[in-house]
């Protein structure tokens, strides 16, 4: 029997779980923006609900992490997967957090009528979920170029939540009426732009458990 | 202005009236004028034929502890033996390359072995107190070997040496005890205490924790850091973990050679050689 063996089968079902905890954490951002599309009350009281079920992934992956760290006092690569694992955990588990805030912020915006067609929310959100796929993505592969790539994405993000702000500014100095709505959609754009940083972060840790080295992404 | 090797003829001893201060904090200063740098350049040794050592170039810094770890029959015991001339007491032992204390050549000709072993102490795998002799006597031989016969100074000494080594207040109400009659953790500080009465400038520990339960384990690798405050370190062990626990430098040894030497934080973290990387996430070893 290889002596690593079931430290391995270890580090390999955490690496499964990781990508599984991010699929599920952007398939909540998913619904929680086809809901606001949808005007949908239901839909986003489901996402409310099942960002639970993130946090419990987070929470068990977690305590493996720590019985990892306790029994096999691990070093070297196995130190900056292990302690990279628990920090991606904790931002995938943030970004779901974020999926529950745009759920609860849907809830408030239904109760007057639509300000206008959703426009830009939707393509933060598109650009969004790319650089969620290729961050898990540089994860699996350990590609740091693939990491790097991120931080032109987030400033892409940060732009277009700057340019829905001015936009929702106009219109709630043309028309006062609009204010808890615009304001609604602003933080709908800024919980977007908040999901975004928490990728760039799963990226910089990719980059960490790779090269050792630890650098901000977006400066 | 520091005495030569072979003519350095006895220990600083703090003056008698300075004995009854209170030192304000435990360590060895009291004890220590001095601490030394090791240098080691291109050290081989051989066990007759055996070649166990292939040039090893290592410089140990002052005041500090630095660690040397490896897999068994990496040459790591054996690289501490040449440091202080112990290699050659094994019969058909040879030395080659240079190992310089603060600068001078502990292998060059007319230098005492005895006084280099003085200069540099050892503790070793096994707590070795000598069997018939009391606490005290264990800590006071060196002293008397080296003709120390006044009451108050030998005094003075066992009680700063156990009380560096973190010994002391276990032991001062029963010093006339035989060393033996103490615990694995507790002998293997008395012999601390005994390698830091004659005044050493650097002290080598070789798996000086490997016969101890985890408590005894702790207290020896926190008493290593204090030291390291006057005096410079080198432990050997094949503990990783106390290794990064205790050290400020790590060397990694593998096959006679070393590999691997630099702070003891990136050498856990980022090592930049493959075999290192591979022996401390227990690929091999």
């Amino acid at each position: 029997m290889h002596p690593r063996e079931s430290f391995e089968q270890a580090l390999r079902g955490l690496e499964d779980d990781i990508v599984r905890m991010g699929t599920m954490a952007g398939a909540l951002i998913h619904r929680a923006i086809e809901a606001l599309q949808a005007r949908d009350a239901g839909e986003a009281d489901a996402v409310i609900a099942d960002d639970t079920r993130v946090d419990a992934l987070h929470l068990e992956i977690e305590q493996r992490v720590i019985a990892l760290l306790a029994t096999q006092q691990p070093m070297a690569r196995d130190l900056r997967e292990l302690t990279s694992t628990m920090a991606i955990s904790i931002d995938l588990e943030r970004m779901a957090d974020h999926a529950e805030g745009i759920g609860k912020a849907i809830k408030r915006l239904i109760k007057e009528p639509p300000l206008k067609p959703v426009v830009d929310i939707p393509r933060i959100e598109q650009i969004v979920q790319g650089m969620l796929q290729d961050a898990l993505d540089a994860f699996v592969r350990r590609d740091v170029a693939l990491a790097e790539s991120l931080a032109a994405k987030d400033d892409m993000v940060d732009d277009l939540r700057s340019q829905v702000f001015r936009e929702l500014l106009a219109d709630m100095v043309k028309d006062p009426q609009t204010t808890s709505r615009a304001l609604e959609l602003i933080l709908v754009a800024q919980h977007l732009e908040r999901a975004a940083d928490h990728i760039t972060n799963v990226a910089e840790r990719v980059i960490y458990l790779v090269t050792g080295e630890m650098r901000e992404l977006n400066v | 202005m520091r005495d030569s090797l072979q003519t350095r003829p006895n220990f600083n001893f703090v003056e008698s009236g300075a004995q009854t201060d209170q030192p304000t904090r435990r360590g060895a200063a009291g004890l220590i004028d001095h601490a030394g740098a090791l240098e080691a350049a291109d050290v081989h040794a051989w066990f007759d034929r055996l070649h166990a050592l292939r040039g090893v170039t290592l410089s140990i810094p002052i005041r500090q502890v630095t660690a040397i770890i490896g897999p068994s029959g990496c040459g790591k015991s054996t690289f501490l033996r040449t440091l202080n001339r112990m290699h050659e007491l094994v019969p058909g032992a040879r030395v080659s390359g240079r190992v310089a204390l603060d600068g001078e050549d502990v292998y060059a000709p007319g230098v005492d072995p005895v006084l280099i072993r003085r200069r540099i102490g050892m503790v070793f795998q096994k707590p070795n107190p000598f069997p018939t002799m009391s606490i005290y006597d264990n800590v006071a031989a060196g002293l008397r070997l080296a003709g120390v016969r006044d009451r108050s100074v030998l005094d003075g000494t066992v009680e700063r040496s156990l009380d560096a080594a973190a010994l002391w207040d276990e032991v001062k109400d029963r010093l006339e005890k035989p060393g033996t009659s103490l615990s694995g953790g507790q002998q293997q500080r008395l012999c601390i205490a005994r390698a830091l009465a004659v005044s050493p400038e650097v002290l080598l520990m070789d798996e000086p924790c490997s016969a101890l339960d985890p408590a005894s384990t702790l207290r020896i690798e926190e008493l290593a850091r204090e030291l390291a405050r006057d005096i410079t370190i080198v432990i050997v062990t094949h503990n990783m973990q106390q290794a990064a626990r205790v050290s400020e430098s790590t060397a990694f040894m593998l096959d006679g050679a070393l590999v691997e030497y630099g702070p003891t934080n990136s050498l856990f973290t980022r090592p930049t050689d493959q075999r290192t990387e591979d022996y401390i996430t227990g690929r091999f070893g």
